[in-house]
């Protein structure tokens, strides 16, 4: 029973880095209508600018507004530059361009920083949090900078003027249009949005998996299950996703004996899949209602 | 009465294809005005054209101010509404939202809510139904929400397109009713794309007749609604 | 009053005198002979690289047969070429089959195995297939090394597999005759498909893609032609995978990651989605390019690919086939 217990924890504690990523993905989704296959590329490589700024000497909190701000403006004009002549083109094509943004982003970062694994540091510390070893402070201060995120974001979307137009931009491009909505601007907001969550995932995320141009390709996957899980269209129910995805991975691996280390990735997939034959919205997703 | 719409020449492109060949139409102002026409014949592209939604060449002039070439935000914000084909509804969106996205480009927190009840005072079935995804309403309602939502622009032109497509009769009388109320009292001018030509006839003051992308008539609606020949010939009824 | 059209012959459109028909068959026919001297015109290694290229062709066949003709969004295609290829492997090296059985088997396991795919995919839309069979593509490598199955697929090593010779005693060395083979292959599966394509049921695919619900109320069996189409298509890409194991002579897990996969999905975007001659310029660009890139700069070779295929989709949104079609347009003229 405490191995169990231990397991879910610990699984809680991956779980909050998944749900921090979900929660990015599910943000440029509700921005965009699509899913942004280089958000974790983009993740990195903000963070690998935080880790610079601070190798310059520039105080940690300083560096983690600076690269926010940063990747926000470099998320606008990767909306406004990269993707303006896909403008209108089919979604394939975005998605292809997508793939090009990661691997420009994945091998200049490799290129510039080079490839071995770097220290980030926390800001939360090290050592025991309350006298327990099952949860570090880290872990603790990363779930919460990920719910106060989340909470930001529903006050935003919910309840100001430009989080209602940017949801009718990527929801009716085109009546948002007649209702004189600035379309492209709130796209491109979104995405300044998007890199910005992202940057701060990725500062989050560093300390714990170490800094290295690979490090979000598989930590974005899980992002992508945690948001499909908990469903596209609800925020909470991604980061509720990213969570249990962490607690299965590390159940099922801990629990299934063929699932060696390799195969923690695929399982925890397969799950998702399964979740979604269930539930095709995911668990908390409001089904999209079409008239024929 | 002076013009509030005018084009001049215009013609409409989609891609390389010529749709709209040298039109000439007018709406005065606090007027309604109707353009008829079978599928196809370019009422959507026409609308769509004084949008901006589409390549034109000619003149469009707005109270004056030429809009043609101008961005489709802009264009709305000079107080063209403009309904679309197929409703246009924010279908993930619920009732209320949909009419708040509506005012998007005003400002003043009390007027819009003060607008927003007097778009449910038009239709009361919307303030039954203003907590509801929109996607989930019925055809007739969801065009009652567009209109509702092109009046939060407090527009002084309204563009309809098709308003009684794929509506119950009894639903169209209560709408053409409420458009009639809208452009006496509100003063919103309109210009009415439709097929059901009677019903259009019955609303509007004066009407354009289109074919193929081109004029083929105009002239005060009670003309075209009395003269036998031209509606057996144009009108199908 | 009313203006009575005049009817008229549909007109006749023609690029410098020849009608499109007429272009189809020179082209394919300038085709056939380029693929006819290529094994004698160049050396080994090219013929081998063209080899590939063409694998690659129809493994993007296969992806475009579901996503291009079907609309059902898959980035996991190179779970079914790795299927495809080991099936071959296993076949030959452990099981001492003929490699000329072994495609067959190995197209008859994949269809098989991507019907069983299609039918749980069948409540999946979207954005939610391309994670499940991005979830496939990651899971069949891992599940590949597993200890499990090691007897059979050599682990993370693999299968070494020999390369086969020239039958008959033909006089072509190993490459010209795997060459000769896939190009064989190859057009009996172009025509295979053309000919899909263009029938009812290829209407029926295309109508599932365009509009479900109304290809529904028309009659058409919607989940039965998208599993069978999820295992048609894993039959293509699977006999590709088959003949690249042969051509390359080893399987290996790492070979068939998802990097394989997005790429093969780019393949089909460049080439053209919908389109069965652009598969072959999808081919193409998923086995040159990445070498292109490169060799412009070693240290950057992702960002220089990530630059050539932004240029690329700028300039083709629509695939190599969607400017073939721009183009063609331009030229056009009555006759």
């Amino acid at each position: 029973m405490e191995l169990f217990l231990h397991q879910v924890l610990a699984g809680l504690a991956t779980g909050g880095i998944y749900a921090c990523m979900a929660l990015a993905v599910v943000m440029i989704y509700q921005a965009i209508d699509h899913l942004n296959f280089a958000q974790g590329e983009m993740a990195m490589f903000s963070t690998f600018i935080a880790w610079q700024l601070i190798q310059w000497g520039v105080p940690y909190w300083v560096a983690f507004v600076l690269t926010i701000g940063i990747s926000f403006i470099a998320g606008v004009l990767i909306d406004r530059i990269v993707l303006r002549p896909l403008h209108g083109q089919h979604i394939l094509a975005h998605v292809v361009a997508f793939i090009a943004l990661l691997s420009i982003f994945n091998s200049t970062a490799g290129f510039i920083w080079d490839w071995t694994i770097k220290n980030f540091a926390s800001p939360f510390g090290s050592g025991q949090l309350f006298g327990q070893s099952l949860i570090g402070p880290h872990d603790a201060g990363m779930m919460m900078v990920t719910i106060i995120m989340l909470v930001l974001l529903y006050l935003f979307f919910r309840h100001t003027r430009i989080g209602l137009a940017m949801r009718a931009a990527a929801a009716n491009p085109e009546s948002a249009q007649l209702a004189g909505i600035r379309v492209g601007w709130m796209n491109a907001l979104g995405w300044g949005m998007a890199a910005a969550i992202g940057a701060v995932a990725g500062m989050l995320i560093a300390p714990v998996v170490f800094l290295e141009p690979n490090m979000m390709l598989s930590i974005l996957l899980y992002g992508f299950a945690g948001a499909v899980v908990g469903g596209l269209t609800s925020p909470g129910g991604a980061v509720l996703g990213g969570f249990m995805v962490g607690v299965i991975e590390n159940l099922a691996g801990t629990y299934i004996p063929v699932v060696g280390r390799e195969m923690k990735l695929s399982i925890a997939l397969c799950i998702i899949v399964a979740v979604l034959c269930v539930k095709p919205s995911g668990l908390f997703g409001r089904p999209v209602v079409t008239r024929v | 009465m002076s013009k509030l719409l005018e084009a001049r020449q215009l013609c409409a492109f989609y891609g390389p294809t010529q749709v709209l060949f040298a039109l000439g139409l007018e709406v005065e102002d606090g007027g309604i005005t109707t353009l008829l026409g079978a599928n196809g014949a370019g009422k959507t592209t026409t609308l769509r054209s004084l949008s901006g939604m589409c390549r034109t060449s000619g003149e469009i002039r707005f109270d004056g101010k030429t809009i043609g070439g101008r961005a489709t935000e802009d264009i709305v914000r000079l107080g063209i509404a403009h309904v679309p084909q197929g409703r246009g509804t924010f279908s993930r969106q619920t009732v209320e939202e949909n009419l708040q996205i509506g005012a998007m480009t005003r400002s003043g927190r009390a007027a819009i809510a003060a607008d927003v009840e007097r778009v449910y005072g038009y239709f009361p079935r919307l303030k039954e139904r203003r907590t509801q995804q929109a996607g989930t309403l019925s055809g007739g309602e969801q065009q009652m929400l567009a209109v509702g939502r092109a009046m939060m622009l407090r527009p002084r032109l309204m563009l309809l397109d098709e308003p009684s497509f794929g509506l119950a009769p009894l639903i169209v009388e209560e709408l053409f009713g409420i458009l009639r109320t809208l452009n006496k009292q509100e003063k919103v001018s309109m210009l009415l794309v439709e097929q059901n030509a009677s019903l259009a006839l019955d609303l509007a003051d004066h009407a354009y007749l289109i074919e193929t992308g081109r004029l083929v008539m105009e002239g005060p609606a009670q003309q075209l609604r009395d003269d036998e020949n031209i509606r057996k010939a144009y009108l199908g009824y | 009053m009313l203006l009575r059209p005049e009817t008229r012959e549909p007109p006749v459109y023609a690029v410098a005198g020849l009608t499109l028909a007429q272009w189809k068959v020179i082209l394919l026919a300038a085709g056939l002979v380029v693929a006819a001297i290529i094994p004698f015109a160049l050396k080994n290694f090219y013929i081998f690289q063209i080899t590939l290229a063409i694998i690659y062709a129809v493994a993007i066949l296969g992806l475009n047969l579901l996503t291009g003709f079907n609309g059902q969004f898959s980035l996991g295609h190179s779970a079914f070429y790795a299927i495809g290829a080991y099936t071959a492997a296993i076949m030959m090296e452990n099981l001492g089959i003929n490699y000329v059985w072994a495609i067959p088997a190995a197209a008859a396991v994949c269809f098989v195995f991507g019907f069983l795919f299609g039918l749980p995919a069948l409540r999946l839309e979207g954005i939610y297939l391309a994670l499940a069979t991005f979830a496939l593509a990651i899971a069949i490598p891992q599940a590949l090394k597993s200890s499990v199955v090691e007897e059979w697929t050599g682990g993370v090593q693999g299968i070494v597999i020999i390369k086969p010779d020239a039958p008959f005693g033909l006089p072509l060395n190993s490459d010209q005759w795997l060459y000769v083979l896939t190009v064989v292959v190859t057009i009996i599966m172009y025509v295979c498909a053309v000919n899909l394509v263009n029938s009812r049921t290829g209407r029926a695919l295309i109508a599932i893609r365009d509009h479900p619900v109304a290809a529904s109320a028309m009659g058409i069996n919607v989940s039965l032609y998208k599993s069978l189409t999820f295992g048609v298509s894993a039959l293509y890409t699977g006999v590709a995978g088959a003949l690249g194991a042969i051509a390359i002579a080893f399987v290996a897990p790492d070979s068939f990651t998802f990097v394989l996969a997005v790429a093969l999905f780019v393949g089909l975007v460049v080439g053209g989605v919908a389109s069965i001659p652009g598969t072959l310029v999808g081919g193409l660009f998923v086995l040159f390019v990445p070498n292109i890139a490169e060799s412009v700069s070693k240290g950057l070779a992702g960002a220089v690919y990530g630059v050539i295929l932004l240029l690329v989709i700028y300039l083709m949104p629509s695939g190599a086939a969607g400017l073939a079609r721009l183009v063609t347009a331009k030229l056009m003229q009555r006759r």
